[in-house]
C-alpha cells in the first residue's frame, strides 16, 4: 500500500475566495452567514445563508463557457486550479493518462434546473438553452475539471448527500493508496442556494432563521452555504521526488451506513464510521487531538454525533477537541467535507483550532470541548473530519502530520 | 366537513387509521406519528386551511402551534384563522 499526501488545496465559500482567506477567516471567528439575495428570496421562511458573495463569473469566464458552467462547476474550476497551482503538478504524458477525478455534489447544477424550470413553467416558454443537460448534469463539475487539466484516468462523481464530498475524497484516497493512480483531484462542489433549492429544505422544517449555533443548547437548525474545496491527493513518493510542499498525509478513511432511517442520524452508525477511520489509518484513539464535526446545529445531529464521539474515544472524548465550522460557513451538502477539511489541514500545519462560533449555551447532551467562539492555538498530530449524511451514508477521513 | 373533521381526516390518514379511532383527545405520539409524520402532518393542515404554521422540528415543544393532540391542533388552527381574517 502506497503513503498518500495532500500537495494542494482550494476553495470558493462564503469565508473567502481563496484557502488563505478562508483559513484567516477561521482564526477570527468570521461569520460569512448573512442574508440571502437572489430572485423571490422574500418568498421564502428562510433568508440566510453563507452565499458566496463577489464572486465574479462574468470575469473568471468567457460567454461559451458561462453557458456550460453552472456555480458549483465554476466554484470547482476555481477552486481546482488554486489546488493544483499550488501542488505545481502539470498533466502531461503518462501523469495525464493516469491522473483521475473524483468529486462530491448532492445537487449538481440545482439553479439551472431552477431557472430553466421557471422559463418553461412560469413564463411559459417552450424552448430552453441547449445546453442545459450537460451544464445541470452531476458530473459536469467533474468533467470540466478534467477537460481543463487534462486528466484522463478514472473520473466520476459520487452523490451521498451532506457526506459526497467526505466519500469522494475517501475514494479518491484508496486510488491513490491502492497504487491505481499516482494523484487523484478530489473534493466537492455544491450551490443550491436559489428559490427552489432553498424551498425544498424550508419544508423539511429543519432550518435556523437567524444562526447556525452548532452544539449550543439553544440551536435551532441547519443553515445552507455553497461553494467548492478542491485538493490535490498524490502519492508519496511521487511528491517526495519531485519536491512538492506536502500539507499533511491522508491516513485513512471509512464509510458506514447506518440502514434505520432517512433522516434520523444513528450513534452507532456514526461510531462505526469513526471507529472504522482510526483503525484503517491504524491510529490510537487517544492520538486524536481534533475532529471537525459534522456538526450542523439540529437538535439530532449535534447530541448524535457527541455521543457516537464519546462511545468511541472513552475518556479521550473529554480532551480532544471537537469544532464546528459550519457555524461560519454555513453546511454546503455535498461539498460540505471539503471545505471542512481545510480546518483539519489548518490544525495540523499551523496548529490553530477552528472554533464553534455563534456558541452561547452549553449542552448536557453535547459536552464535549467545542472550542466555543474562539479560535485555540493547539499542537495535533492526527485529526478526523466527520460527515453523516441524510439516508444514513457516513464517511470519516482521518489527516495526520507527515 | 368542519376543521375538527378535516384534522382528524389528516392525522387519521398519517397514522393509517380509520377516522373512527382518533378523538379529540388523541396524541399524535399515541398514534404512532413520528417527527417525519408530524412535518407532514403540518404541511397537510397548511396545505388543507390555507395558513402558515410557525413550527421548528429542532424544538417542537416551543413552537406556538401546539401539536401534541388533535384538539390542540384545532384550536391552533382557529386562532391561525382568525389572525388571517
Amino acid at each position: 500500500m502506497k503513503r498518500v499526501v495532500i500537495t494542494g488545496a482550494g476553495t470558493i465559500n462564503a469565508l473567502g475566495l481563496n484557502v488563505p482567506d478562508t483559513l484567516a477567516a477561521m482564526r477570527e471567528g468570521v461569520c460569512g452567514i448573512g442574508q440571502l439575495e437572489f430572485r423571490d428570496v422574500e418568498r421564502l421562511s428562510i433568508q440566510i445563508g453563507g452565499q458566496v458573495k463577489g464572486f465574479d463569473d462574468v470575469v473568471r469566464y468567457n460567454r461559451q463557457q458561462t453557458s456550460l458552467y453552472d456555480r458549483f462547476t465554476q466554484f470547482t474550476l476555481a477552486a481546482a486550479a488554486e489546488a493544483i497551482a499550488q501542488s505545481g503538478l502539470v498533466f502531461s504524458g503518462d501523469l495525464s493518462a493516469r491522473a483521475g477525478v473524483v468529486l462530491g455534489t448532492a445537487g449538481g447544477g440545482v439553479s439551472t434546473w431552477d431557472d430553466n424550470y421557471r422559463a418553461v413553467y412560469e413564463e411559459g416558454k417552450n424552448r430552453v438553452h441547449p445546453f442545459v443537460v450537460p451544464k445541470l448534469m452531476n458530473n459536469a463539475a467533474a468533467s470540466h475539471l478534467s477537460i481543463e487539466h487534462n486528466l484522463k484516468g478514472p473520473s466520476f462523481t459520487v452523490s451521498t448527500a451532506c457526506a459526497s464530498s467526505n466519500h469522494a475524497m475517501a475514494l479518491a484516497f484508496s486510488m491513490v493508496r491502492s497504487g491505481m493512480a499516482p494523484t487523484m483531484i478530489t473534493g466537492g462542489s455544491e450551490s443550491m442556494l436559489c428559490f427552489g433549492g432553498v424551498k425544498a429544505w424550508e419544508g423539511l422544517r429543519v432550518m435556523s432563521r437567524d444562526a447556525c449555533r452548532p452544539f449550543s443548547a439553544n440551536r435551532n437548525g441547519m443553515v445552507q452555504g455553497e461553494g467548492a474545496g478542491i485538493f490535490v491527493f498524490e502519492e508519496y513518493e511521487h511528491a517526495r521526488a519531485r519536491g512538492a510542499d506536502i500539507l499533511c498525509e491522508v491516513a485513512g478513511f471509512a464509510m458506514s451506513s447506518d440502514a434505520s432511517d432517512i433522516v434520523m442520524p444513528s450513534k452507532a452508525g456514526a461510531a462505526r464510521a469513526i471507529a472504522g477511520a482510526l483503525s484503517d489509518g491504524r491510529i490510537n484513539a487517544s492520538d486524536v487531538g481534533y475532529i471537525n464535526a459534522h456538526g450542523t446545529g439540529t437538535a439530532a445531529n449535534d447530541k448524535t454525533e457527541c455521543a457516537a464521539v464519546a462511545d468511541v474515544f472513552g475518556p479521550h472524548a473529554d480532551r480532544l477537541m471537537i469544532s464546528s465550522t459550519k457555524s461560519m460557513h454555513g453546511h454546503l451538502i455535498g461539498g460540505t467535507g471539503a471545505v471542512e477539511l481545510l480546518a483539519c489541514i489548518m490544525a495540523l500545519r499551523d496548529g490553530v483550532i477552528a472554533p464553534t462560533i455563534g456558541y452561547e449555551e452549553p449542552d448536557p447532551e453535547c459536552a464535549l470541548d467545542v472550542v466555543p467562539n474562539t479560535a485555540r492555538e493547539a499542537k495535533v498530530s492526527v485529526v478526523l473530519s466527520n460527515a453523516f449524511a441524510f439516508g444514513g451514508m457516513n464517511a470519516v477521513i482521518a489527516l495526520r502530520t507527515i | 366537513m368542519n376543521i375538527q373533521d378535516q384534522v382528524i381526516a389528516i392525522i387519521a390518514e398519517q397514522a393509517m387509521l380509520d377516522p373512527s379511532d382518533v378523538t379529540m383527545d388523541s396524541t399524535l405520539e399515541d398514534l404512532g406519528i413520528d417527527s417525519m409524520g408530524v412535518v407532514e402532518s403540518i404541511f397537510a393542515i397548511e396545505e388543507t386551511f390555507d395558513i402558515s404554521v410557525p413550527f421548528n422540528a429542532n424544538n417542537p415543544t416551543a413552537s406556538e402551534f401546539d401539536i401534541s393532540s388533535v384538539a390542540s391542533i384545532v384550536s391552533g388552527i382557529k386562532r391561525l384563522k382568525a389572525e388571517q381574517a
